[in-house]
């Protein structure tokens, strides 16, 4: 079969849905490749590249439309497009179906399938095929280069000969992929990094990426993110409450607030209010990421760079994957790529559409006449670590409390095995004689020196002590010389055995252990 | 030479060894500690030699100079990855030199039975204060070695007594060398090394211990020496029986086990003879042995009785199915990511002995320590076949022991690490031990590689461990499996770190 990738047709889009790369990864999976001429030179690869990897370029959208049998793109299909997909075609791109329901319909009416690179679902083994993950990580990253570019100071704190510079604080709102690229990017530039996200759990890969968590000073319990597939849900208006105040308790000192606020299907929340804006110092810049759905800012003009009349910077493009058209090409491509190896299990070139894949099924919304949207939820669930029960914080009396019981039942364990040790000896006592008991002393003192030398041993020695041990424990070798003077030849020759036995051991037991020992060197 | 100064040479040579164990504490007080234990070993034997009642001694000084040739032969060729072998068959031997010493006491008291029914008289019988024997007349009583008037001066109670000693110390000297011997096989590969159980499993065992417990009855009882040669055929058969129930993985423990029975069969033995230094030395010995098995169970969260009965408990109830599928790497990516890593640590286990990679292994960590590398190991408590197994072989591959930690050590500062390499382990670092509370191994303490940031497994395939159960750590998001033979994958990741 022939996978076709055309040229984005939306203005401003510079990404493309096949590299030279890729390109050579399908070919392995038995594919032929097509491109659309020019179609990859806003991401930096020339017709010529793709020539050399094998991918026959045709001049014009409609021969690559009727051409391929798998249309992979990035946007998702103007409605033009959509018409030109054919009964058995497969388009896989981008396609928003909660927002795009009547294309779905069309495409779905034609008999053609389509699977939508932003419905795949969020679990472990679909992660490589996860589109939006990967293009939230470029944004992520953009956003603070943006940022940059528009502040008029440096990220990082510096002393220099002309004065000092104090060090920008920047505010990232919501953890997710974009927010998490954007504290990396941020904190690697060198500024104070705040994150906050709705997700209490969310703190610990915060505070791994080098950014402050804020936290709320709020009981209530919150929702757990994972359990709606990894995204944030919508919050309790106290909650909202109690966020809203934090925020306009830092406005005044940030320098670059980033936000990435997004719940799946809905409207942005509104987490940047008018007057934090105010609040904020001439020079500031916010990075609004979810200009597309809104704005968590309401000053936010998508796709566009306004300066508002205190000073403050407010940007709200969308196209931040576009504008590393190279780097987020290369990813999406992969992502691409990833998917058709689902799809083609035989590595024979032909697409084997598997419904009952929960990532192939998930990311279908139109297939065999119907529309497959929304998907069943998968069978396998986005593990959510469970919060751990913690641990209560004991007070002092309760500590002592505790401390007292164990060493009180420690106490009664030792004095109980002492008693029946006690008793024991005892016991034989009154059976045995004296010249028994004589030695039986002598063991029972033994043992216990071997318990309490023992115990100090180095672990890594225990090969060692064992070695050493056999050598000792040759010992027997005294009863045999005591008996071997015997007037019975079998006592005689028995005995013999046994020495002879004892003494390789006791050689063999110490020369070994010193061989080991003088190996162990300190560095 | 009197029995006066054999006993101070005792009290000196016992102190030693004491000293000799007690100095293992430490990585240099060792080396001094061993010596205490040769000069200790030197004294008694002198002493004893010189002592009275040795005869022959020409005889013993010659078996003891061959005896010595041989454990030289074997000390100096031994491979360090062969050590749990050469261990287990060192046991073998002092377990058959007990049930030989066990023999001769029994041989010696029929002998001398026979002089007190010939002088007319009847062993054992007491005097007029009740508990002192009556003995031999002077001129029969000279003609015996002094081990022979040792017995000759015992009452009856004594007799009985010794008995009982010398019965312990044959049964538990038997089972100490077929034991020994199947271990040696085991971990040598000379015998299959999977639990195997003759039909009846464990109430043979059973059975055989309860025809101990007669036999040795009817021999106290006076039934002759017939019942001893029997008791310990079965002895010699639960040994046996025994070990080849118990699978590889669970070695350390059986090893450090066989170690403390040679340990108490030194002790009965001494008992038998009435001499103080092998009831000390047997003592030290049970105990350190027993301290050692006890040490290992508890690192595999494991009731000794049921390492004993072998093979690993059923699950209590559905296992947590792992989700996710294995991701291979190849010696390129884990070259990349140790070039980015600041802080190594490196997982050994049993399949680093086998490929005997430690060579390579220390290469490596030479090589990523010159880069200025953080590089430690950790070692889990039963990582190998035998106590401290990993430490030996890391240490004759020349890396110093202050970066070898042991678990309790270094298991925190996992989360702060780059790259965790796992080189032959599996079920010590099996997270399924913390997470999920059906899993047969469920709450043995494991390292916890995962929590480093990038995982890297180097093993031969796509098996499970020795317990059989599936390992999610190879699942993990973190997790990529670096396949193949450990010895060949680590040269090839060597050959591209310079």
């Amino acid at each position: 079969m022939k996978i076709g990738t055309p040229k984005e047709v939306e203005s401003g889009e510079a990404r493309v849905a096949m590299t030279p790369d890729s390109a050579k990864q399908l070919q392995k999976l038995g594919y032929d490749c097509m491109i659309e001429s020019g179609a990859g030179a806003a991401a930096g690869f020339a017709d010529a590249l793709y020539k050399e990897a094998g991918v026959e370029v045709v001049e014009g959208a409609d021969a690559l439309w009727q051409g391929a049998d798998v249309i992979a793109k990035v946007r998702p299909p103007t409605k033009a497009e959509a018409q030109k997909l054919d009964a058995g075609k497969l388009l896989i791109s981008f396609f928003y179906p909660a927002q795009n329901e009547e294309l779905m319909k069309q495409s779905a009416d034609q008999g053609a399938s389509v699977i939508a690179m932003d419905m795949v679902p969020r679990i472990s083994r679909a992660q490589k095929m996860d589109a939006l993950s990967s293009m939230a990580n470029i944004a992520g990253y953009r956003a603070v280069i943006e940022a940059g570019n528009n502040f008029g100071r440096f990220f990082t704190g510096q002393v220099t000969a002309a004065g000092k510079v104090p060090p920008a604080k920047v505010l990232i709102v919501g953890a997710g992929v974009a927010g998490l690229a954007a504290i990396g990017t941020s904190t690697s530039l060198g500024a104070i990094t705040y994150a906050f996200d709705v997700r209490p759990e969310v703190a610990e890969q915060v505070e791994s990426m080098g950014a402050e968590f804020v936290y709320l000073d709020f009981d209530e319990e919150q929702q757990d993110g994972s359990a709606s597939g990894g995204y944030a849900s919508v919050s309790s208006p106290e909650f909202r409450e109690a966020q809203l105040a934090k925020f306009r308790e830092l406005a005044p000192e940030m320098d670059i607030v980033i936000t990435t606020a997004l719940i799946p299907n809905r409207e942005a929340p509104e987490l940047w209010t008018k007057d934090m804006v105010e609040a904020m110092k001439p020079g500031s810049v916010i990075v609004d990421l979810a200009a597309e759905k809104g704005g968590n800012c309401k000053l936010t003009v998508k796709d566009e760079k306004i300066v508002t009349d205190n000073g403050v910077t407010i940007i709200g493009y969308t196209d931040f994957p576009s504008r590393m058209a190279t780097q987020s090409s290369t990813l999406y491509a992969t992502n691409i790529r990833h998917m058709m190896t689902d799809l083609t299990p035989e590595k024979d070139g032909q697409v084997n559409h598997d419904m009952e894949d929960d990532v192939i099924r998930g990311a279908t919304i139109a297939h065999a006449k119907e529309v497959t949207f929304p998907p069943p939820p998968p069978k396998v669930q986005a593990i959510a670590a469970k919060p751990k029960e913690k641990a209560k914080e004991l007070t002092p009396e309760e500590k002592r409390a505790q401390e007292i019981a164990a060493f009180k039942a420690q106490t009664k364990s030792q004095v109980t095995l002492i008693a029946i040790g006690a008793v024991l000896v005892l016991a034989v006592g009154l059976v045995a004689p004296a010249s028994f008991m004589q030695h039986f002393i002598v063991f029972i003192l033994s043992v216990f020196i071997g318990f309490q030398v023992i115990w100090n041993v180095a672990h890594s020695l225990h090969t060692p002590l064992m070695a050493v041990t056999n050598a000792i424990s040759s010992i027997i070798i005294l009863g045999a010389l005591i008996q071997i003077g015997s007037s019975s030849i079998l006592i005689t020759l028995l005995a013999a055995l046994g020495i002879f036995m004892a003494s390789i051991n006791i050689f063999g037991g110490f020369l070994v252990t010193r061989r080991m020992l003088a190996m162990f060197q300190k560095s | 030479m009197d029995f006066g100064f054999t006993i101070a040479a005792y009290a000196v040579a016992a102190v030693l060894f004491i000293l000799s164990l007690g100095g293992l504490s430490g990585q240099e007080s060792a080396k001094r500690a061993v010596w205490y234990g040769i000069v200790g070993m030197a004294i008694a034997v002198i002493a004893t030699l010189m002592g009275p009642g040795q005869g022959l001694w020409i005889v013993s000084l010659v078996l003891i100079a061959l005896g010595a040739g041989v454990g030289y032969q074997l000390a100096t060729k031994v491979q360090m990855t062969q050590m749990p072998e050469l261990v287990a068959i060192m046991h073998s031997l002092v377990g058959l030199a007990a049930v030989f010493v066990g023999f001769n006491a029994d041989l010696m008291i029929n002998m001398v039975g026979g002089l007190y029914d010939g002088a007319g008289q009847v062993m054992g019988a007491v005097g007029p204060d009740g508990y002192t024997a009556i003995g031999l007349p002077k001129e029969v009583n000279d003609t015996l070695s002094a081990f022979g008037q040792l017995i000759a001066k015992k009452s009856s109670v004594e007799i009985t007594i010794l008995r009982v000693e010398l019965v312990l110390g044959i049964w538990i000297g038997a089972v100490t060398f077929t034991g020994s011997v199947i271990a040696y096989g085991k971990l040598a590969g000379k015998v299959d090394s999977a639990a195997k159980k003759l039909p009846g499993g464990h109430l043979l065992n059973a059975g055989a211990a309860a025809g101990s417990l007669a036999l040795a009855a009817l021999y106290l009882g006076g039934s002759g020496s017939w019942t001893l040669v029997l008791l310990t055929l079965l002895a010699l058969f639960i040994g046996y029986h025994l070990i080849m129930g118990i699978g590889g993985a669970d070695m350390p423990v059986v090893v450090s086990m066989l170690n403390s029975y040679s340990g108490w069969a030194a002790a009965a033995i001494g008992f038998s003879l009435g001499n103080d230094l092998l009831i000390v030395v047997g003592a030290l010995v049970g105990s350190s042995g027993a301290i050692l098995s006890y040490i290992m169970c508890k690192a595999m969260n494991r009731a000794f009785v049921s390492v004993i009965l072998g093979g690993f408990g059923g699950a209590s109830g559905e296992q947590m199915a792992v989700e996710g599928e294995q991701v291979a790497i190849d010696a390129d990516g884990v070259a990349n990511a140790l070039d980015e890593a600041d802080s190594v640590i490196i997982i050994p286990g049993y399949g680093m002995a086998v490929a005997q990679a430690q060579q390579n292994v220390a290469e490596l960590t030479r090589r990523l320590r010159a880069k200025g590398k953080e590089v430690r190991f950790a070692i889990h408590p039963v990582a190998g076949r035998l106590p401290g197994h990993m430490n030996v072989l890391l240490a004759e591959a020349k890396v110093p022991y202050d970066i070898v930690l042991e678990m309790d050590e270094i298991n925190d500062d996992f989360p702060d690490t780059d790259v965790a390499i796992v080189i032959g382990s599996n079920d010590i670092v099996n997270p399924a031990a913390q997470d999920d509370p059906n899993s047969p191994i469920a709450g043995m303490p494991v390292l916890e590689c995962w929590k480093a940031k990038q995982v890297f497994v180097s093993k031969r395939g796509q098996g499970t461990g020795y317990s059989g159960i599936e390992n999610p750590l190879f699942f993990k998001d973190n997790t990529r499996m670096f396949y193949g033979d450990a010895k060949a994958s680590l040269l090839e990741l060597l050959n591209r770190i310079s």
